[in-house]
């Protein structure tokens, strides 16, 4: 390493020399040690994936914090420092205090109804045994429908002139009226989310159920006479590595990735809708043109997810036994 | 503790046109051990897990004690496995992994903990009672696997290769144990392997099971010693029984040419089978020309020809073997196999052995 023809060509690189004794430190597992004869090549390949995180994660979350100390001009004539004035009028508005409840509301129920009703789908899947592929196949491929899509089909189903859910619910004596009633708008968006989130957590679910070794199933027949016992005593657990990750990949989808499907839903309709706050954050910022405040609504929620993310890791990971 | 009884019991797959099991009968006796051995493939494993209730049974009748098990659960069949693999839970303490059978039974706390302490106390695994099954080696883990059966005290222990996973030396050491604890226990016990060592050193009484037939039930010696067919003759006992084509001409049976011993009234061909033990190099006999040698310290396994057939031949004298020797033959420890059939033909010279024994 001392002779690599990158110090012939940059022969006063500090930093590099920095680089390359951290680099070429021994690590304790000799197999898994790459060897480059230069030591920009590893950062080469790093390039793409590093340029993508910091142009598309980095630098808009810098912007967003230091645009959330100012006010923005609407028509971009200059900005004003307010310090954290932003911030309070967000946390005293009692319309982010409503929009924050109903988005703690709705990641509940859409967490928990696409995790349950994937979770009993998976395992009524693994246990047909003629056509398995074919009921597989037809439960996954809804995932294959973009978010805006899964909203406008969501749509017709829900639509107050020819939608058969409406039909159904007027069947039931309920007038369903998305767009107009608030709570019908939430049960709309809620089951147009999870009906889209369930395929993903399908998949998951039954490859885990598949890698439950088969002998302990069948040692758990003969421990065990009721099959409910033996999913909550043997299954469930051994099931529990891939429920912590759904649990924190659908909390994710249920905060950010809704947002196409609300959008559909709620654009252009009359009436005081439900939104969650990503949505509210769009609409102050890039409808209400007020930069500032949809700034610091970002980093609030940012804050929020990321604080949420390090709690389920503490508390729920340690109860999850990996195989 | 229960007698156990299979009788006529079979299983085909559906879809399957051929039987994997068929036509099995056997009766156990309360307290006894019965291998079921055979190459793989051969249905023994089918036929313990049709015991266990793991599969169906399409066929015949299963009885545990005086119960039809046929369409029992496996749960309600009292019965306990051990898997090759052990199938421990692996999010369970060993202590839980032992109990959850009991626990789903309804057994009070006393009495699991009391049979739990009996068990680990027997097994040795007082210590790692409160460990997850990864942190437990290989023979540990088997423990562990046998005390699960144990603390339920079913009406029969049914063993599923259990000692295929383990190292050889570890094998034989458990394999010693599992005799002694189920002696102890007296619990009736079916037991599955594919190896021949190890099938011989466990049984009261061997099954030994080809395409999903017995081909023979008898005591470990008696099958040994009087191997029912070829595939017997060839399946037990190490080396391999030689199996050689040979010919009866006027009450005399010949191998090459060499005649070997009179046999009284049969003619034509025969399939002769010769243990290696059972020959041995000499100054008079066959000639065999040695092709390799075989060391194992106490004894050599000499293999050769005899014209163009190959035969094994055990011998313990100090002297190196090697070039053209002559092979010794008890003329009283032929075995005769019908060339078509493959079933053993008794010979009058063996009849007339037995009974003077």
């Amino acid at each position: 390493m001392t002779d690599s023809p990158l110090r012939t060509t940059l022969p006063n690189g500090a930093l590099l020399s920095r680089l390359r004794a951290w680099y070429s430190a021994d690590t304790p597992n000799p197999a898994k040690r790459v060897q480059f004869d230069r030591p920009l090549t590893p950062w080469l390949f790093l390039l793409p994936q590093l340029a993508v995180v910091v142009i598309f994660f980095y630098w808009p979350s810098v912007q967003a914090v230091t645009s959330s100390f100012y006010i923005e001009d609407p028509f971009g004539f200059g900005s004003t420092f307010v310090g954290t004035e932003n911030y309070t009028d967000a946390l005293t508005s009692s319309q982010y205090a409503s929009t924050a409840m109903f988005t703690a509301f709705f990641c509940v129920m859409v967490t928990g109804l696409s995790l349950g009703i994937g979770l009993l789908l998976a395992v009524k899947a693994d246990k047909v045994i003629r056509g398995a592929a074919t009921y597989k196949t037809l439960l996954i491929s809804v995932y294959a429908i973009a978010p805006p899509v899964a909203g406008l089909i969501g749509m017709m189903f829900f639509d107050m002139h020819i939608g058969p859910l409406t039909d159904l619910a007027a069947f039931f004596g309920h007038d369903l009226r998305v767009g107009i009633n608030y709570w019908d708008t939430a049960f709309a968006l809620i089951t147009i989310s999870v009906w889209k989130q369930i395929p993903y957590n399908f998949i998951f679910f039954l490859s885990g159920l598949q890698s439950v070794p088969v002998s302990v199933r069948e040692a758990a027949l003969i421990d065990a006479q009721s099959g409910w016992r033996r999913f909550c005593d043997v299954t469930l657990p051994l099931l529990a590595p891939t429920a912590f990750f759904l649990l924190v990949i659908n909390i994710t989808y249920a905060m950010f990735d809704t947002f196409p499907i609300i959008d559909v839903v709620v654009k252009d309709k009359p009436a005081n809708n439900p939104i969650t706050l990503v949505y509210k954050v769009y609409l102050d910022g890039f409808k209400g043109n007020d930069i500032g405040g949809s700034s610091a609504q970002s980093v609030i929620l940012m804050v929020v997810v990321a604080a949420l993310t390090v709690l389920q890791f503490r508390f729920l990971e340690r109860r999850v036994h990996y195989g | 503790m229960a007698h156990l009884s299979l009788r006529n019991v079979g299983k085909t797959y559906a879809g399957g046109n051929q039987p994997a099991v068929c036509g099995i009968n056997i009766e156990i006796a309360d307290g006894e051990f019965i291998v079921l051995v055979g190459p793989s493939g051969c249905g023994k494993s089918t036929l313990l897990r049709m015991v266990a209730g793991l599969e169906t049974t399409t066929d015949g009748e299963i009885r545990i004690g005086e119960r039809v098990v046929n369409t029992l659960d496996p749960a309600e069949r009292d019965i306990a496995m051990v898997f090759q693999n052990y199938a421990l839970y692996p999010h369970m303490t060993v202590r839980d992994n032992m109990a959850y059978g009991l626990k789903n039974r309804g057994a009070s706390k006393a009495t699991i903990t009391e049979r739990v302490n009996e068990a680990s106390r027997m097994l040795e695994l007082g210590p790692y009672l409160d460990r997850k099954p990864r942190a437990l080696s290989g023979g540990q883990r088997q423990r562990v696997a046998m005390g699960r059966a144990i603390v339920r005290q079913p009406a029969a222990f049914l063993f599923d290769e259990p000692l295929s996973n383990l190292d050889a030396k570890l094998r034989v050491s458990m394999r010693m144990e599992i005799r002694k604890l189920q002696k102890r226990l007296g619990t009736t016990s079916l037991y599955v392997t594919h190896d021949q060592l190890e099938a011989m050193t466990l049984a009261d009484r061997l099954v030994v099971l080809n395409q999903g037939k017995i081909e023979q039930i008898g005591a470990p010696l008696e099958i040994y010693r009087k191997p029912a067919s070829t595939f017997v003759a060839s399946f037990i006992g190490a080396p391999a029984m030689s199996l050689l084509d040979a010919f009866i001409e006027n009450g005399a049976i010949t191998l090459e040419g060499h005649v070997l011993a009179q046999i009284g009234n049969m003619a034509g061909p025969v399939t002769l089978g010769l243990r290696a033990e059972d020959l041995r190099i000499a100054k008079e006999g066959l000639p065999m020309m040695v092709e390799h040698v075989e060391e194992l310290g106490a004894q050599r396994i000499v293999h050769g020809t005899i014209g163009a057939q190959t035969l094994a031949v055990i011998d313990t004298g100090e002297a190196a073997v090697q070039g053209a020797v002559r092979v010794a033959i008890d003329p009283d420890r032929l075995h005769l196999f019908d060339t078509t059939t493959g079933q053993r033909i008794e010979s009058k010279r063996q009849t007339a052995r037995e009974l003077a024994l």
